[in-house]
């Protein structure tokens, strides 16, 4: 009898994403023998746990290492992808205890969940293999859908993960199309593989399922990413899910997204990039166009941050339809950015809020900056960030953004971003134009604000300034980063 | 080696953030103006230290860049945040520091028990800050920041009182001329970056830099622009003629703000600019001359005026205005060095003459307010006989008097006569220096003149106000008098460091310290004037020098005997005289009505053309264009909000069709 030969595995790439499942199922076990009232010290351990995995993460930076047969990778971009996902995790988590406690569902099973969409995102962005790219946005995908629904005894946050499940499913089979056409175009699903094929092709451009392979799947990001026309799910899942849990998902699987879909496009399809970046510039238009104006419209604030969401997506998609390493930084640069902005706007929503998610109206912030002129002030800071107003760190990534598509030739495409950046600054400047200027319509008790919140807001407004005024120690990095091939 | 010079400006921006920050909770106010005064004492200190170290320098290496980090860089733009530590910088801030602390110090004592004590100091101490930022920085940029940063704190501390209109409206006055010279200073630093950078490819802003490639600047042409464009920037900041008229408004802040940036530090900032950039102003003869007519012009026209002003601080700010004169006489004379010689000295007598105004004004506001009486306690018809109840105020106030005035071994003589011989003979404006020097001595006869008539109009005869509020007149407390000592120390000793070579030699060879002190900063600019001058040397003798010098000394005594005889022997000889010339009086007394000029040939225009963009260009054409384009967006917007209708199957046919045409396109294209 042969003995059995195991290959020699490098589980370096994957320790994160390992320690982070060991992590959440531990979490589960604790959670069985913790009295209802205590839940929030799981919070407290997650993110100590994320903290220590995002440190453990970090000191990869530079050592490149790919195994499992070259389907997973640790190199720089994804460690940088990693930190968001950990950042994003992290503050959400700080979030979630007092929200949750409000709402009345304060149950352990969210910080175990939020740990494995983490996991799920992780996979996405050091996937070098389709195969572990998708399982990976399943994960995500999965853990998202019951995230979203959390509140079970909200009628709307019960619409929210039903909606987002239904149309998930719709989009993974688009997706997953997508890899099929790819495999059978080019016979293996490994990314580096895939642009090898393409490069002994004569003309990839003219081979249709390739190329219908490639669209499928830009439209099973576009989904992940929320890209017009596949966001409409976005304001009804976001409204209607827990506040922490829309942080959560508008930074996170977003930034996830623009990892697997950055990483599969600019390393196995660079010989089509003219049709992707073709096909970007639209969809960056449409999204940044169609985000911004319907934000202008909207009362509640979870809606109008949602289409903001949107519109962000659309401004990463123009240094995406870039396409150049400019872009592509910038893009980092601009994930790492919108984490800290829009999860501290999301916090300040949260303050203001009542039981049973009511008071989430732009004019339920009138006065605030009377009653709580510091918290105004950094709802102020985030509000000015989104809107990318200099020094704060939405400008700087606006900046690299656009700046990458004007290296690229895409004048016109940057043009009509500054003019949706302009849109948007009358919806941001609305919530401050009743905190500052109108007087609050009734008298009652603003939320107290716990330690965990307080850090929240206190780490999202450092990194909100600090990419702002010296954004070139963090740029240096995304730089680094950026170089995929 | 100046490794720590960056905590000099950093001291009193901390100072601004405790107080702007916690100032309205502290309350306190000895802790308040402690914290103010002691972030000035701070960066004192370290300049001391500054300027010891460089003094222990070899001459040759008395320069150095202390870069903090690196605040732009953009292409071939490049800004640093750093501070330039040379003999100029030095002077500068030992001059804003030491005056400023002096200045923290009466303060306590003079806003005891004003509204918002905690916002006086906290713009107090954000002026110094920029002020520092702008005497210290090693590029335009930076001393840009710090040029608009003393501006802004000036209009904040102008308005102080802003519940008093005229406070507001001077503040206000203030900013916009301001403004007019900013705009020339940007013009002028565009112009020169864009100059070098495209004609010679020397893209810079640093001062070291563009000295060093200042060979490449032609003499006269695009230079003549620049620097004209700067030195609109100067008039605006440093009141000169065409933009002086702000500063005489400018006494409706509280009088030590007077005393700090309207006299010793920020207007003077213009001086200081030329002198940084000394390279560049030497390479147009043009600009040269212009700047010496406009000084010496400013010099006697605003003594002019202050002959006949009533208000205490209001003469004093015209003085400020023709002295800031003299300094640019200096700069247009190619004598940097004399220049800002006279911008030290001055500094210390215009602070104290302003300080002791203060003490004088705070003393009859109190008596005054005592006997319920309503009368202007700034009126100097209302003042007399406070020598016998003032009088520490009063011997600083005379001692710093008599050192303006220019009597002989006192600071002010020192610097204004090295300035009146400088420009009578240098060589670069030929005839017209003879002009130049008349102007100047006139001025200086008149400055005597009315310095001395403010002095016996306010110490001397009897007291005019009532016996009962005369009871109330008394001596100011000991932090408000003792940097009035201080300062009028200064105002007897300080020239002796800077004695004019004549003297010195005579005194057996002292030398010219200062002179020799700031000569790495000026040296090649003045070897390139003596090079490149168009008229032949003068060289006058030493007999004319002493004559010279003996004539500008009779003027002034002249001018003080004037002011004894009209004032203290003859009292009624005023009103005779304003009997005899009452237009000329009443010209004079209206500031020769060129505020009213402004008004109608500027200001009225301007506003008629504004209030015309307004209700017609603007609300009419821009606004329709605007909401016009707001209201179609918001209407597209009311539109796309019903295809959210909320319904999975439209979401889903949405993407459906989103799939289809992408696919759609990009195969069968």
């Amino acid at each position: 009898m042969d003995m059995i030969t195991f290959p020699t595995i490098d589980m370096t790439p994957i320790l994160p994403e390992i320690y982070l499942s060991l992590l959440a199922m531990a979490l589960l076990l604790i959670n069985v023998f913790m009295p209802g009232r205590q839940k929030g010290y799981l919070g407290y351990i997650s993110f100590v746990g994320v903290v220590a995995i995002a440190v453990m993460t970090a000191s990869g930076w530079g050592i490149e290492v790919s195994s499992f047969s070259g389907s997973v990778i640790q190199d720089k971009f994804a460690i940088f992808f990693k930190i968001i996902f950990l950042l994003s995790a992290g503050l959400s988590i700080l979030l979630s205890d007092q929200y949750m406690e409000r709402e009345g569902c304060n149950h352990g099973e969210l910080y175990p969940l939020i740990l494995f969409t983490v996991v799920g995102m992780m996979l996405m962005a050091c996937g070098t293999d389709l195969m572990t790219i998708f399982l990976g946005l399943e994960v995500m995908s999965v853990s998202l859908y019951i995230l979203a629904g959390f509140n079970r005894a909200n009628i709307k946050s019960n619409e929210s993960g039903l909606k987002y499940f239904l149309l998930g499913a719709f989009s993974t089979g688009f997706l997953l199309y997508g890899m099929a056409l790819t495999y059978g175009a080019t016979g293996t699903t490994r990314i580096f593989g895939i642009s090898g094929q393409l490069s002994q092709m004569a003309a990839p451009a003219a081979n249709i399922m390739l190329l219908a392979g490639m669209l499928l799947m830009i439209t099973g990001f576009a989904f992940k990413i929320a890209a017009a026309p596949f966001h409409m799910w976005t304001p009804d899942v976001y409204e209607g899910a827990p506040t922490p849990m829309t942080a959560f998902m508008s930074a996170g699987p977003k930034a996830a997204g623009f990892a697997a879909a950055i990483r599969i496009l600019v390393i196995s399809f660079p010989a089509l990039q003219p049709d992707w970046s073709q096909l970007f510039w639209i969809l960056a238009v449409l999204t940044m166009t169609i985000g911004n104006i319907t934000a202008l419209r909207q009362d509640n604030i979870k809606r109008m941050l949602a289409y903001s969401s949107i519109a962000h997506a659309g401004y990463a998609l123009v240094g995406f339809a870039a396409g150049n390493e400019t872009g592509v930084a910038g893009v980092l640069f601009y994930m790492l950015s919108y984490a800290f902005m829009n999860i501290g706007a999301f916090a300040i929503v949260i303050l203001i809020a009542k039981k049973g998610e009511t008071n989430g109206t732009v004019q339920d912030f009138a006065g605030f900056a009377f009653k709580r002129p510091l918290l105004a002030a950094v709802m102020s800071l985030f509000l000015f960030s989104l809107a990318g107003m200099p020094p704060t760190a939405g400008f700087i990534g606006k900046f690299y953004l656009f700046s990458g598509a004007v290296q690229q030739g895409y004048v016109w495409l940057a043009i009509i971003g500054v003019i949706n950046s302009a849109v948007s600054v009358y919806y941001y400047l609305r919530v401050m134009v009743f905190m500052y200027m109108k007087n609050p319509s009734e008298e009652f008790e603003w939320a107290t604000v716990t330690a965990p919140v307080a850090l929240a807001l206190i780490i999202s407004a450092a990194g909100s300034i600090i990419l702002g005024v010296v954004p070139s120690y963090v740029m240096q990095f995304a730089q680094q980063a950026a170089k995929l091939i | 080696m100046f490794d720590n010079v960056w905590l000099i400006p950093l001291f009193p921006l901390i100072g601004f953030l405790i107080n702007g920050l916690f100032g309205k909770k502290i309350k306190n106010e000895t802790v308040i103006g402690g914290i103010g005064a002691f972030a000035v004492l701070c960066s004192f200190v370290v300049s001391c230290m500054t300027i010891l170290r460089l003094l222990s320098l070899p001459i040759e290496e008395r320069l150095a860049e202390v870069k903090v980090f690196t605040w732009i860089t953009s292409g071939n733009f490049n800004a640093d945040i750093a501070f330039l530590v040379d003999p100029l910088s030095c002077v500068m801030i030992m001059v804003v520091t030491g005056v400023g602390f002096l200045i923290h110090l009466y303060s306590i004592g003079y806003m005891h028990g004003e509204e918002g004590f905690y916002r006086f100091f906290a713009y107090l101490n954000l002026f110094m800050f920029s002020m520092l930022l702008l005497v210290l920085g090693n590029n335009l940029l930076l001393m840009f920041v710090g040029w608009e940063g003393v501006g802004l704190c000036s209009y904040l501390l102008i308005g102080y009182y802003f519940h008093k209109k005229s406070a507001g409206d001077a503040g206000k006055k203030a900013f916009v001329m301001n403004r007019v010279g900013d705009f020339g200073f940007l013009l002028g630093g565009f112009a020169l970056f864009w100059y070098l950078g495209a004609s010679h490819n020397v893209w810079t802003i640093q001062f070291t830099e563009i000295a060093k490639n200042s060979h490449l600047l032609p003499t006269g042409g695009i230079v003549t622009v620049i620097t004209l464009c700067f030195f609109l920037g100067a008039t605006g900041k440093s009141a000169q003629i065409p933009l002086y008229t702000w500063l005489p408004d400018a006494m409706e802040g509280p009088t030590p703000v007077s005393a700090l940036i309207h006299a010793a530090t920020m207007v003077t900032a213009g001086v200081y600019m030329i002198a940084r950039m000394n390279f560049l102003f030497i390479r147009s003869p043009e600009t040269l001359m212009v700047v010496a007519v406009i000084g010496a012009c400013t010099a006697l026209f605003a003594a002019t005026i202050g002959t006949a002003q009533y208000d205490i601080k209001r003469v004093l700010a015209y003085s400020t205005v023709s002295q800031l004169g003299y300094m640019f006489l200096a700069m247009g004379a190619g004598a940097f060095a004399a220049g800002i010689f006279h911008l030290m000295t001055h500094a210390f007598f215009k602070a104290c003459l302003f300080l002791g105004s203060g003490a004088v004004i705070h003393s009859m506001h109190e008596a005054l307010h005592h006997a319920h009486s309503h009368d202007d306690p700034q009126d100097m018809r209302n003042m007399g006989g406070l020598k016998s109840k003032m009088p520490l105020t009063f011997m600083t106030f005379l001692l710093a008097t008599i050192a303006i005035a220019g009597i002989p071994g006192f600071s002010g003589f020192f610097s204004k006569d090295e300035i009146l011989w400088q420009a009578f003979s240098n060589q670069h404006h030929g005839s017209l220096n003879y002009l130049l020097w008349g102007m100047g001595a006139i001025a200086a006869g008149l400055t005597a003149f009315y310095m001395f008539r403010l002095v016996f109009m306010t110490f001397y005869g009897e007291s005019r106000i009532t016996p009962k509020a005369k009871d109330h007149l008394h001596e100011s407390p000991m932090i408000i008098v003792f940097p009035l000592l201080v300062l009028a120390a200064l105002s007897v000793i300080g020239g002796y460091i800077g004695m004019p070579k004549i003297i010195g030699d005579a005194l057996g060879g002292i030398p010219n310290y200062f002179e020799h002190y700031l000569e790495p900063v000026f040296r090649y600019s003045e070897e390139y004037l003596s090079q490149h001058s168009q008229h032949t040397a003068l060289h006058p003798s030493h007999a004319v020098e002493w004559g010279l010098m003996g004539l500008s000394v009779l003027i002034a005594l002249a001018g003080i005997t004037v002011a004894f005889t009209m004032y203290v022997k003859n009292r009624e000889l005023p009103s005779r005289f304003t009997a005899t010339f009452p237009a000329l009086h009443r010209a004079v007394y209206n500031k020769w009505y060129i505020d009213e000029l402004y008004d109608f040939a500027i200001v009225n225009p301007v506003k008629a053309a504004g209030r015309f963009l307004w209700k017609g260009f603007d609300v009419v054409i821009v606004d329709g264009a605007v909401n016009g384009v707001a209201n179609i967006v918001m209407a597209f917007a009311g539109v796309i909000r019903y295809l959210q209708s909320g319904f999975i199957y439209n979401y889903a046919w949405t993407m459906a069709f989103g799939v289809v045409v992408i696919l759609g396109y990009y195969l069968f294209k």
